[in-house]
């Protein structure tokens, strides 16, 4: 029996690292620790000498995992990007999850691809969860703007709340734009006037 | 029929070529339209490249060079087929360090690396250097000015990566008390009065090739037609920018939020050469601070790339010949001569030259014309000639 691989995931979202623990828990037993915060990145990993270091391709502080694959750099195992293994399918699919790992060379290809699975099946769901949040916070706040042109209309030319919206609508399709877009430009320029 | 070509970029103000580019029309006059993505990071960005997800990224100039030597984390061979810029980094200090150097009677007069050298060396305590990436032309200056004026060992600085855009808020958590960086963010730093500016970078080499377009190993030669394209839209993009009237213009389109997302105001410092670099306001000018064009400035010359790879294998360990012949061949000058032939005389016949053997402009013989060379001197005052790599 192998010893535990010991990976670190660099994450400051709490919700999303947990997700990512409890994915690659499900895929075997493992050390996995969670650096939150970012400031002094690649000491820090050098410190715990990890096996593999899984980071969010998007993170700005991936760059400084680079020193960590210099032979004079802090790590004294040496360390590639997964990317340089022969596996492009898995590759191409980790960097559509958006999840970019370091691994130590040498490390069997066996042991390496249930981890990698598993970190890309996460980062897939996380990155989803997020986009959905995003849209959702975006609808709400739209419905907030349209809500407060219609307000300002209402007021402004005692009409109905339906007349209101119906005059939103016909601004945006003679200007071409979006109705958050007109009722957004209204809410803004209307606090200049009061 | 229009090409379509996925290119990336960092949000820096030396992207310009490639943002002036598709934003001016400069791809479409060739027939090309270029779908520009911005990275994140300067790793991903080349591992984008690498896996070809974009087919040609703006890349710091040592980045293809240390891969070619097998240094860092990826191992597809890359290539550059035009230098984008030359010049543009600024060297800061925490408002504290900048103190102690006024206390000891140092200037500030931002022209003088020799002057600054010896400010530092009266330090008591070694500095920690925010650098944007360890292969970086930001790291071979500091490393090379370091050197020059004879920095002790022990008093050696400790350097960190940070990427540009979060350099000023490293600097405000106190995680490290000096940065080289490209603009704007060192201007960021002085505006967020967590920063003033000890130095351009071409105070320590006055013609550095700072940003590079890079492509996979062999697209060049497979696509010539594209390749070729590509680099005539991006010469016209940056003989546009050489033109000091169109500078307000390029602020304007580099600050919108989809590139930079920086106050116009911010960039032109760099680009016009106006550079605040202090928050009490006082200001210097620096002719050449960043230069996309004059004097041939895209022609990607081995002889520069020589001078990385040497200094890279003197610092991580490798044969500074063999690295040498292994960097020139990255900088494909032969390319880039031969696709601009119809649009430009102002091309070298030559592929190298000697690094910082020009004090004053110079003119030299071109394939059909007349090229002025810019000065291109090295701070000591030393010659990097390609014969002589000891």
């Amino acid at each position: 029996m192998p010893k535990n691989l010991s990976i670190i995931i660099v994450e400051k979202d709490r919700d999303r690292a947990d997700q990512i623990v409890e994915g690659l828990t499900a895929s075997g037993a493992h050390d996995i620790t969670v650096i939150p915060d970012e400031s002094g990145l690649a000491r820090r990993i050098a410190a715990l000498d990890p096996d593999i270091v899984l980071i969010d391709m998007a993170n700005p502080s991936r760059d400084a995992l680079e020193e960590l694959a210099l032979a004079s750099g802090p790590m004294e195992r040496p360390v590639a990007m997964f990317v340089d293994q022969s596996d492009g399918a898995l590759t191409k699919a980790a960097i559509e999850a958006g999840v970019s790992a370091y691994v130590v060379n040498g490390l069997q290809q066996e042991r390496l691809i249930p981890i990698l699975d598993a970190a890309i099946t996460r980062f897939h769901m996380v990155s989803r969860m997020r986009t959905e949040l995003e849209a959702t916070r975006r609808a709400l706040e739209e419905r907030k703007s349209i809500d407060r042109a219609k307000g300002i209309l209402m007021k402004a030319r005692g009409i109905s709340e339906d007349e209101a919206y119906a005059l939103l609508r016909r601004a945006a399709m003679d200007q071409g734009r979006k109705l958050p877009e007109v009722a957004e430009a209204l809410v803004s320029t209307a606090g200049l006037l009061s | 029929m229009t090409m379509r070509v996925p290119v990336g970029y960092i949000p820096l103000v030396d992207a310009a070529p490639l943002i002036i580019a598709r934003e001016l029309g400069f791809d479409e006059e060739e027939g090309l339209q270029l779908d520009l993505y911005r990275a994140p990071s300067w790793s991903a960005l080349r591992d984008y490249l690498a896996l070809g997800h974009v087919e040609a990224a703006h890349l710091l100039a040592p980045l293809p060079i240390a891969t070619a030597l097998g240094l860092g984390g990826s191992a597809q061979p890359l290539e550059v087929l035009s230098v984008l810029s030359l010049n543009g980094n600024v060297i800061g200090l925490s408002p504290a360090v900048a103190g102690q150097l006024r206390r000891s009677g140092h200037r500030f007069g931002f022209d003088d690396a020799t002057a600054a050298g010896q400010a530092l060396l009266g330090l008591d305590q070694p500095l920690r250097v925010g650098i944007p990436f360890p292969f970086s032309m930001h790291a071979e200056l500091l490393f090379y000015w370091l050197d020059a004026i004879g920095l002790p060992q022990d008093r050696r600085p400790s350097i960190h990566t940070v990427p540009p855009p979060l350099m000023a808020e490293a600097m405000a958590k106190g995680e490290i008390d000096a940065f080289c960086v490209g603009e704007p963010w060192g201007t960021m730093s002085v505006e967020n009065g967590v920063g003033e500016l000890l130095l351009p970078g071409q105070a320590i080499w006055q013609s550095a090739p700072e940003k590079v377009l890079a492509t996979r190993h062999g697209w060049a030669d497979r696509h010539p037609d594209i390749a070729g394209r590509l680099i005539r839209s991006l010469w016209r993009a940056g003989r546009w920018l050489g033109q000091a009237q169109n500078m307000t213009t390029c602020a304007e389109i580099l600050s919108r939020p989809e590139h930079l997302g920086v106050s116009p105001d911010l960039i032109d410092r760099a680009l016009s050469g106006r550079l605040v670099i202090s928050a009490r306001g006082e200001e210097r000018q620096v002719p050449r601070f960043v230069d996309f064009f004059e004097g041939a400035a895209t022609f990607p010359w081995q002889s520069q790339a020589a001078w990385i790879g040497v200094q890279l294998a003197r610092r991580h360990g490798g044969d500074p010949v063999k690295a040498a012949e292994r960097a020139k061949s990255v900088f494909r000058s032969d390319l880039h001569r031969q696709y601009l032939a119809h649009v430009t005389r102002g091309l070298p016949g030559a592929s190298s030259k000697l690094e910082g053997a020009l004090s004053h402009p110079s003119a030299l013989g071109s394939e059909n014309g007349r090229l002025i060379l810019p000065p291109d001197s090295f701070f000591d005052g030393r010659i990097f000639d390609l014969e002589q790599i000891a």
